[in-house]
């Protein structure tokens, strides 16, 4: 069994966010590129599957959008232990445009399953998933929280209120993971980075597949206030009635 | 000249830092504290490779070089330099020394568990009245033959008791003097041989280090490494490569006590602002900030001419000597940044203080190392 795990190369979680002059893009200077949190512990869980044994996952590729800068990210997926990487060789411009260009690459190809994180770190837009089911006409689990085998069979589990949900699925599907769905992302060992160079990463030119969103500007979020310290709840009180005007 | 690192190298130092803020921080200070040494996390970082990362791929080791080393290195002492030493006693100075001398069945026998990081190995040439003097061996390695008699005793033993590889240095002719001492490779548990009590460090407290004594321990002759007499010169050799592991622990732990301090001074205020506002403090940051990319370069060097086949033993020196006053300075500085919290266990810098001052110490005093440098001035080396 092979499955495709979909990777978002963001910036780091500590980067400090810039943007260009005219507000409309970001300042990708001196910015560190990490994988999407979601989308590692997504592979990191396709990982564990192929290296149990019991399990009838025995391969796992990487797919992302973009631009040649961003094959450190995929050779490190390499490295965490997919065995193949593909990089759609186009600038990601919004989610309706790369999971066009995802879905173009899958619908000819074996994938018994096909995971991508919940969100990305960048955007947080929480579409690609979505709409990659859509487009190929998959069925979309989404806030899949663990997956486990009975025979060949996946049986996925969705958290839902108040508890869990197995479920199974009849033919081909899209999972969206969340946190939960691997412990803590997987930390590529020394023989892992050594053979990451000798893997596949393919290059393959994008399908046509236009953007629906026009990102007209971004703005930063108001700096922060100073923090005043209280001594005593007599003076907090004070604060919320007269100051803050809460109770 | 070229300062990027490569996508392998960037990936080791990712993988490093990874573990060490995920992993290590979270009880380094219980660790320190109560003398704990980290087997949990020496398994971890065994099955991530980081224990024989610079070995061969065909005797199971990572096939790093020895700049990923450096970086790998630096990440783990900002957090635990405790775990540094560990690492570096086991790659730099044991895995290197029976790599580079050893014999095939002596790699074969020793070299692969000690790689795949399986078990651990200590190197034992301090004595009681032997450090810096290297010359002055009072361990004696008696030839009866088919074997040596190993009796003595070493001092200030890194990996003394949880080692299960020994590689001891020991005088067998007293009479060629340097040129009598072999290098030999000792199992831990062979008869004969008693661990004294684990030191009550100042610092490095979650390492382990020990006194070891030889009472009539049979050495097979297929374990000494090299030729006869080789010994003095293969403890030299070794710890040429051994200054670049603590000048990048140095080096981290530096670093490490950086990054605390510019942290709490962009958030501490006193007289209306914050303390990175108040010139002391800045300036400090930034002789700090100089000083810790000056030791950087000068371990990347001496990583790089080893990588290259190139001799490093002088720049090796000025790395580890430069980098470990430098630790002291600089952590020096982070505690007094952090004023009276500086002084507390909870804010780590004074762990980061009395680790550095070990560097200064151990596998050649700075003083040494002055020595080694002002040698090859001597020379017409530099």
């Amino acid at each position: 069994m092979r499955i495709l795990v979909c990777i978002s190369n963001v910036p780091d979680t500590t980067t400090k966010i810039r943007f260009n002059s005219d507000a409309t893009k970001l300042d990708d200077t001196g910015i560190q590129w990490v994988i999407n949190p979601w989308d590692e512990l997504a592979l990191t869980r396709a990982v564990e599957l192929k290296e149990d044994t019991t399990s009838p996952v025995k391969e796992v590729v990487v797919i992302s959008v973009g631009e040649p800068f961003i094959e450190p990210t995929l050779r490190k997926c390499l490295a965490i232990g997919a065995d193949k990487a593909v990089r759609i060789n186009a600038e990601p411009l919004d989610a309706y445009q790369t999971a066009g260009l995802l879905a173009d690459y899958i619908k000819d190809t074996d994938f018994a399953f096909v995971i991508c994180g919940i969100e990305s770190g960048d955007y947080n837009e929480a579409s690609v998933g979505g709409m990659l089911a859509e487009m190929l006409d998959y069925a979309s689990v989404s806030s899949v929280s663990a997956i486990q085998f009975d025979g060949d069979e996946p049986v996925f589990q969705r958290d839902v209120a108040n508890g869990k949900e197995q479920l199974k699925i009849d033919g081909k599907s899209v999972l969206i993971v969340q946190k939960g769905f691997a412990r803590v992302p997987k930390i590529p060992n020394m023989r892992g980075i050594m053979t990451a160079r000798s893997k596949p990463l393919d290059v393959i030119e994008p399908a046509d597949s236009v953007p629906l969103v026009e990102f007209v500007s971004y703005q930063s979020p108001p700096a922060k206030g100073s923090v005043k310290m209280l001594n005593d709840a007599r003076e907090l009180l004070d604060h919320l009635s007269n100051e803050a005007k809460l109770i | 000249m070229n300062f990027q690192l490569t996508e392998e190298q960037s990936m080791i130092q990712q993988a490093a830092r990874d573990y060490a803020q995920r992993e290590l921080f979270y009880d380094v200070i219980e660790r320190d504290e109560k003398a704990i040494y980290p087997t949990e996390h020496i398994k971890n970082l065994a099955e991530l490779g980081f224990l024989g990362m610079l070995v061969a791929p065909e005797y199971d080791g990572g096939g790093m070089d020895t700049v990923s080393y450096v970086l790998a290195m630096e990440e783990f002492s900002k957090v635990d330099s405790s775990i540094g030493v560990i690492i570096s006693v086991n790659n730099s100075l044991v895995c290197f020394g029976i790599e580079k001398y050893g014999t095939e069945e002596q790699k074969e026998k020793y070299l692969k568990p000690l790689a795949r990081g399986e078990v651990t190995g200590a190197f034992l040439l301090s004595e009681p009245g032997a450090g810096s003097d290297a010359t002055s061996q009072q361990t004696k390695a008696v030839d009866m033959g088919d074997y040596y008699l190993l009796n003595g005793v070493k001092n200030w033993i890194t990996n003394g008791n949880t080692a299960s590889t020994y590689l001891v240095i020991a005088q067998t002719d007293v009479e060629k003097g340097h040129r009598g001492i072999n290098a030999l490779i000792v199992d831990r548990h062979a008869e004969g041989i008693s661990v004294g009590p684990h030191e009550n460090k100042m610092g490095m407290r979650s390492s382990d280090t020990h006194s070891v004594q030889f009472t009539d321990v049979k050495v097979p002759k297929e374990n000494r490494i090299g030729e006869e007499g080789f010994g003095f010169k293969f403890a030299m050799k070794t710890l040429e490569g051994g200054r670049i592991g603590i000048a990048s622990q140095a080096l981290g732990i530096a670093s490490g006590a950086y990054e605390l301090a510019r942290k709490y001074a962009m958030e501490r205020k006193t007289f209306g602002k914050e303390i990175i506002r108040h010139q002391a403090i800045a300036f400090k940051l930034s002789d700090m900030a100089t000083e810790i990319e000056a030791g950087r370069f000068l371990c990347m060097k001496a990583a790089w001419l080893k990588d290259q086949g190139l001799p490093y033993g002088i720049a090796s020196a000025m790395a580890k000597q430069y980098c470990a006053d430098m630790a002291m300075r600089v952590t020096t500085e982070a505690v007094q940044i952090h004023g009276g919290y500086g002084y507390v266990k909870e804010y780590h810098v004074e762990r980061l203080m009395r680790d550095a001052k070990l560097t200064q110490i151990y596998e050649g005093t700075s003083e040494i190392q002055k020595i080694v440098i002002s040698r090859a001035i001597e020379n017409g080396d530099i």
